[in-house]
């Protein structure tokens, strides 16, 4: 398996999704206030040039960024009863649903996906979490336990890249069960002795933090990401007292020993393919080496190498 | 003395009608009330179980969180004998919220972990309410290890409103601390056995109530948010518990027809916090039923069934 084969076989699903970025759109950093150039803001993966704020980026997006040449492979994920309580709050869960879908174009709120990363073959899976706040339900442990199994399957270290209010109150008990679920999804890499390596993105909270997302391996976050089991508002409420700065942010927990690294998105997907590399004993990675897909339509030519 | 519900309210005038009866009569022995007295034992009697038969789920969450219920250490005091409690996570502190340790459950030695919420204001502040912090999580999951390599089966009691949301336990790790819990449930190669006896709140529950085999209390509750928690959020307004309650499907009687708990132990009527003993009773024979069969299973098929489970959990959904 080469580089040419994952451009030769695969279903392209990111040829499809391909949405065109508006041509003379600004976007205001909320950090600094800075006029940000559209297509430059996505050239850098979504974080401010002048102040270096990290703006949310859709799995899709990363996946794009991540993977060589942008190509890889979505896994097919197992689709769970729909709406296994017939949760009914002020709306019905499945129009919450449906206007979830509408508004990412995305079925659910992970997308799992394989390729090579620096010629690396990894499995990758990233929460999304303007799919209703990213929360966890029987998709999302579906997700994670179907990644680790391919992963499994194929030999291939999991990268997980975390962003999640929690776990999601419309599938109730079933939500919460996704802990557990996800749980034995990790021991089966671990048991496997197959990296797995958890990125934590803003914002990573509740029964989410407290299950999958605090398992890995090696655990990075990006910069001024919340990571936390309890939000600071329920904390200020319980305890009656100002938390302090950064309190809960990436780097405070880094000062308490709860992390590995706090990575910059531009050069997360370098120190990835050095970290997983290493842990998978391959040799370095030579940068020049990478192939360039200067033309992603055009059909690659075949070295016949296997 | 007992304090009752809100929804409790008639019982409580019947029976307090019953009871300035009783003192009447003890103050003069010639008035004869033995027949109204009576009369209203039996209509408080009748109206009490029309209360707890149907009981909706919010009713449910207050008997759950009752003062009087029974708790973990009633449990351990009446069902074990040879308590040996073991404390500390031996990197920072005792979390009181959760008591552990070695004992003998008819005659089997065992390890004991579970949520202690307190009696009274005193020990309610110093079981934090049975709110468990990382260090808690932490000896628990020490406890297990020693449950693991000595081969004693481990027996949890569940009844927690939540972790504790606070700022130290957050610095400590609470998310790292209660995965590692949950991990290390799904890990151990002894059997483990639940019992949910008030409330189990959210991930602070799951962290103990892994297990091979999970049972709930009649009234217990086991929910990924409070009712209050998700009327806040979803209805944006924290009055509508009642709504959310019945949404989230959080009685004993939802979570065992989606699979997720393996059985129910009947409360005697009025609840277990009326018949203490009866319901601790209960509970020890329900552990007994449910352990017997797995410690006869190997190390091998109790993780592999274990995962199993929880890898099928849920895919049928409310038909399971």
């Amino acid at each position: 398996m080469n580089w040419i084969t994952n451009y030769v076989r695969p279903r392209i699903n990111s040829l499809f999704s391909r949405r065109e970025v508006p041509e003379n759109l600004w976007t205001k950093c909320p950090e600094c206030g800075t006029m940000l150039f559209h297509r430059e803001l996505a050239e850098n993966l979504n974080v401010c040039s002048s102040c270096g704020h990290h703006m949310p980026i859709s799995p899709r997006e990363r996946f794009r960024n991540l993977f060589d040449g942008g190509i890889f492979t979505e896994v097919e994920v197992p689709k769970p009863v729909a709406d296994p309580l017939q949760f009914r709050d002020q709306k019905r869960y499945p129009d919450r649903l449906r206007a979830a879908q509408k508004a990412t174009g995305e079925p659910e709120a992970m997308l799992v996906a394989e390729g090579e990363m620096g010629r690396t073959p990894i499995v990758a899976a990233a929460q999304d979490f303007r799919f209703m706040g990213g929360s966890m339900g029987m998709y999302v442990g579906n997700a994670i336990i179907c990644a680790a199994e391919r992963a499994v399957e194929t030999g291939r270290p999991l990268i997980l890249f975390s962003a999640a209010g929690g776990a999601r109150m419309q599938e109730g008990i079933l939500a919460l069960m996704q802990m557990p679920r996800t749980t034995v999804a990790v021991e089966m890499l671990k048991e496997a002795g197959l990296p797995y390596i958890v990125v934590l993105t803003h914002p990573t909270t509740g029964g989410v933090t407290a299950s999958y997302a605090m398992l890995g391996d090696v655990q990075i976050a990006e910069p001024n990401a919340l990571i936390c089991f309890a939000g600071p508002r329920v904390i200020e409420q319980t305890i009656r007292e100002k938390l302090p700065e950064g309190f809960q942010r990436a780097e405070y927990l880094l000062d308490h020993g709860m992390l590995d690294r706090v990575t910059d998105r531009r050069k997360l997907r370098d120190e990835l393919i050095t970290i997983t590399r290493m842990m998978m004993k391959l040799p370095p990675a030579i940068a020049a080496d990478l192939p360039a897909p200067a033309d992603e339509t055009a059909a690659p030519q075949a070295d016949g190498a296997e | 003395m007992m304090s009752y519900l809100d929804f409790e309210k008639p019982l409580a005038e019947i029976e307090g009608k019953a009871e300035e009866l009783r003192a009447l009569a003890r103050e003069n022995d010639e008035i004869d009330i033995e027949k109204e007295v009576a009369a209203l034992d039996e209509k408080a009697e009748r109206l009490l179980e029309e209360l707890y038969r149907n009981l909706s789920p919010w009713r449910k969450c207050q008997v759950a969180r009752h003062p009087n219920r029974p708790h973990c250490l009633d449990y351990v005091e009446a069902l074990f004998t040879d308590w040996m409690p073991l404390a500390g996570d031996r990197n920072f502190a005792d979390d009181h919220a959760v008591v552990g340790g070695m004992a003998r459950f008819r005659d089997r030695p065992v390890v004991v972990i579970g949520h202690e919420k307190g009696t009274d204001t005193k020990s309610r502040i110093e079981r934090n309410f049975g709110m468990a912090r990382p260090e808690g999580y932490r000896k628990a999951v020490r406890l297990m290890d020693l449950a693991d390599r000595f081969g004693l089966p481990v027996i949890t009691l569940v009844d927690t409103p939540g972790a504790y949301p606070g700022k130290g336990a957050e610095e400590r790790g609470q998310s790292e601390a209660i995965a590692r819990s949950t991990e290390k449930c799904l890990k151990i190669g002894v059997p483990i056995v639940s019992v949910i006896i008030g409330e189990g709140g959210s991930g602070g529950a799951v962290a103990f109530a892994t297990a091979d085999r999970v049972a709930m209390l009649e009234h217990s509750i086991y929910s990924v948010i409070s009712p209050e928690g998700c009327a806040s959020i979803l209805w944006k307004n924290a009055e509508k518990m009642r709504e959310a309650a019945e949404a989230l499907r959080l009685t004993a009687q939802d979570l065992k027809a989606l699979g997720v708990i393996d059985r129910i132990i009947s409360e005697p009527i009025g609840g277990a916090h009326r018949h203490p003993e009866e319901t601790i009773a209960a509970v020890g024979d329900a552990i007994d039923e449910m352990l017997s069969p797995l410690v006869k299973k190997s190390r091998k098929t109790l993780v592999r069934d274990r995962r199993r489970k929880y890898l099928e959990m849920g895919a049928k959904g409310l038909a399971a």
